[in-house]
């Protein structure tokens, strides 16, 4: 597979390994927060942190769009998918979410109408093929991810497509990372930040993480030699600034198509950050022009206040100041066959990878 | 008890639960907790093994098979895992109202082809038909029974130091099946693995006295029937990643859809633990059968007591397979 | 969910085309991107072309590492 296998290639990962070695210093800690959900597994798919040496500890963020989506959406979407002649359209990891008292994948095996696509575009069309039905694609997910949705709207539009809309949960990365890096218990020397997102953002939104909170950030690929080269390049870092390890992908200014896409059809808001709270300036709703394809208010439904079970710990986990291991439920009440929390329920969480990848 | 959901079919640890918990528990006797693919039982004196299995693949047709077929080999199959030559199949089909005739002609006639080409006669059957909406078009279920000319295998023989062997690529059913349903196309198709293992079984088994066990890695992939087999054991399994054969296009669609390929269905590939020292024979037996084309030996039994299975990385690194947790994919069995 | 994979513009007509990797095709939505022709690199993600891969790059990347 070109551009994939070469960055999986073991003399490339060894020699990486090798160079992380002889410039560690064994006297201090490297601690680097990985921010993405994608680069929270392809570092348990490859067992880098068995090859690493201990003092680079790689801690995991909330770079998961599933773990940091509130119970109150995942309540919404499966009340709107109760209400007649919906479709509801989702990607596959918000199937199994645990909303107060159900889940997508319950409500399916219950006859409601849910369909799991892998692409806006599939949403679309079924839009299309099912015109006395309305279809709501559950809009989660970061920058890689917007634009896609952005453009189905436009698409929804330019065609004329009345039975579409999208209910909308998108988050963006940059003022989390700010967040976590205020917080008083950070502990955070740099970030590898998620490359695919990078891709869109560009990485002028990351310059602050540097400048005002002395955190050195690296764009990474997904795959080991991208992730291991990027930890190295943390560590040869004279100081902390903002650079590109993936830069066969990621252009420093990055994509002002997709971006434009964005700013067209969303606007910056608040949102709601499960574990994290209500951050300003961190989501995207979809902007007045566009309130036809907005769900939210096509639909309107009941929802219970959703209560969280005390016990667990996501918050902090997602913040990087806890590790799974620390958390009295997991493994135990909370396993991915039954999650509690977010963190376990999707595919990308921290506490489900920890939980996958056998670390108990 | 919750809702059935689909995840309890998938093969993996919910479905093991249910089987456990529920099953199991409900049915209990020494036969049956073995779990083994087929029960062999002593009737007079033979050994005779018995096995069922029901088949809701969709779609129907698919590249390299159909429901019909794959309902065939793969009781063929579970009988042929426990060193017992298949006999006979009965046909149980469940058909939905509606279905077109000449659908239903053309599952019949692969069938009898399917049943042909394994050397099992069909002797037995019943057929329903249920309301529009009851079932998706067609539900085959087939039990067969064969005679045990290979004694003796069982997870208690698999002994530290091992091979484990798998006879050829995995993920190609689960790829074909899925290909229809996700819209991708392949330049060159990805024909499912689905096929009768009896005659390349009876050559292994002939080769070598020391197979200790096998079992065809079907719902849940490799990484779930070695888990199982770590289970059966008691002992830790540790294979190499680049070891595992998998094709070009599988691996792409796995890169592009999420999935990992070592937790794909295959219908074609049995994954064979025997002794080291015959390791190599038992390779050049697969790899001289079509069958067994891309055979590889892809680890061993380390011997400790973890029952756990662990891949060494491409990258360098190592790390555990579980079994499969919840549904990697619906109806490709 | 940040999944999106390499391949090969084999085909582009407007917004709508085809990439193929490893003997596997399918349609893409090239809306997000432009100048793209045949025989380039995309990366793919949810159906949608979101980047361009550069050769150049994925070369030195490679010779930066083996000189280490």
């Amino acid at each position: 597979m070109k551009y994939i296998d070469e960055f999986r290639s073991r003399a490339l990962t060894s020699r990486l390994i090798s160079r992380i070695r002889s410039v560690a210093d064994e006297g201090r800690e490297y601690r680097y927060m990985e921010v993405c959900g994608t680069h929270t597994m392809a570092i348990f798919k490859y067992g880098l942190r068995e090859l690493l040496p201990r003092n680079i500890r790689l801690i995991s963020g909330p770079g998961c769009p599933v773990c940091v989506t509130p119970l109150e959406y995942l309540d919404r979407a499966i009340a709107i998918a109760g209400l007649p002649k919906v479709i509801i359209t989702t990607f596959g990891d918000m199937l199994r979410v645990p909303g107060s008292s159900s889940t997508l994948e319950n409500e399916r095996a219950g006859g409601k109408h849910i369909k799991v696509v892998y692409s806006t575009d599939d949403a679309l069309d079924i839009a299309n093929r099912n015109t006395d039905k309305e279809v709501v694609f559950l809009g989660v997910g970061f920058e890689t991810t917007v634009p896609t949705v952005a453009a189905s709207i436009m698409s929804a539009a330019k065609q004329g497509i009345h039975n579409y809309s999208v209910l909308c949960a998108h988050k963006t990365m940059p003022e989390a990372l700010g967040v976590i890096m205020a917080h008083r218990d950070a502990r955070i020397d740099g970030f590898l930040l998620p490359g695919h997102v990078s891709a869109i953002t560009g990485m002028k939104p990351y310059g602050f993480l540097a400048k005002r909170y002395g955190a050195g950030c690296v764009a990474a690929g997904f795959e080991p030699v991208d992730m291991l080269q990027a930890i190295l390049m943390l560590m040869e870092q004279k100081r902390p600034i903002v650079e590109v390890q993936y830069k066969r992908i990621v252009d420093p200014l990055g994509n002002r198509l997709a971006r434009k896409a964005i700013e067209k059809v969303f606007e910056k808001s608040s949102s709601e950050w499960r574990g994290i709270g209500k951050l300003k300036n961190s989501g995207l709703r979809i902007r007045k022009e566009f309130s036809r394809f907005d769900a939210s208010l096509k639909f309107r439904v009941k929802t219970v206040r959703p209560r969280e079970d005390k016990s667990c710990i996501c918050g902090a986990v997602l913040k990087g100041i806890k590790t799974p291991v620390d958390c009295k439920l997991f493994g135990k009440k909370c396993t991915p066959a039954d999650p509690v929390g977010s963190c376990m329920v999707s595919s990308e969480g921290t506490c489900a990878a920890y939980y996958k990848y056998g670390r108990r | 008890m919750d809702r059935i959901t689909l995840g309890h079919g998938s093969g993996g640890r919910q479905m093991h639960k249910l089987i456990d918990s529920l099953f199991l528990k409900a049915f209990s006797n020494p036969i049956l907790n073995q779990k083994r693919d087929s029960a062999v039982l002593n009737i007079g004196n033979k050994k005779i093994a018995f096995t069922t299995d029901s088949y809701v693949v969709d779609p129907i047709f698919f590249p390299g098979g159909d429901i019909g077929s794959l309902a065939i080999y793969g009781t063929v199959n579970d009988l042929s895992v426990c060193g017992a030559r298949a006999l006979y199949i009965s046909v149980g089909a469940v058909i939905e109202e509606g279905l077109d005739g000449s659908v239903l002609e053309r599952i019949v006639r692969s069938m009898a082809e399917a049943a042909k080409k394994a050397g099992v006669r069909i002797v037995t059957g019943d057929t329903k038909v249920v309301e529009k909406g009851s079932c998706d078009r067609i539900f085959i279920n087939t039990s067969g029974i064969g005679e045990v000319y290979y004694e003796g295998l069982s997870t208690d023989k698999i002994a530290p130091g091992d091979s484990v062997i798998v006879s050829g690529p995995v993920g190609d059913h689960a790829i074909s099946v899925l290909s229809k349903r996700e819209g991708i196309e392949f330049g060159t198709i990805v024909r499912s693995d689905s096929a009768p293992l009896d005659k390349l079984i009876w050559k292994v088994l002939r080769s070598s006295k020391k197979v200790r066990f096998m079992r065809d890695p079907t719902r849940g992939g490799l990484a779930t029937t070695l888990n199982e087999i770590a289970l059966g054991a008691k002992s830790g399994i540790a294979i190499e990643e680049r070891d595992v054969p998998v094709r070009p296009p599988v691996r792409q669609a796995c890169e592009l859809l999420g999935l990992d390929p070592l937790y794909l269905a295959c219908e074609g590939r049995v994954i064979i633990i025997a002794a080291k020292e015959d390791g190599p024979r038992i390779l050049k037996t697969l790899g001289a059968d079509k069958a067994g084309r891309g055979a590889k030996i892809i680890g061993s039994v380390t011997g400790d007591r973890s029952a756990r299975v662990y891949l060494n990385t491409i990258a360098g690194g190592k790390r555990i397979i579980d079994m499969l947790s919840g549904e990697q994919l619906p109806r490709i069995c | 969910m940040c999944l999106a994979i390499p391949m090969k513009v084999v085909k582009i007509d407007g917004d709508q085309g085809m990439v193929a990797a490893g003997g596997l095709t399918r349609k893409a939505n090239f809306i997000l991107m432009k100048d793209i022709k045949p025989g380039d690199y995309v990366l793919l993600h949810a159906g949608f072309a979101i980047a361009k891969v550069k050769p150049e790059e994925a070369r030195q990347t490679i010779k930066l590492i083996r000189e280490l």
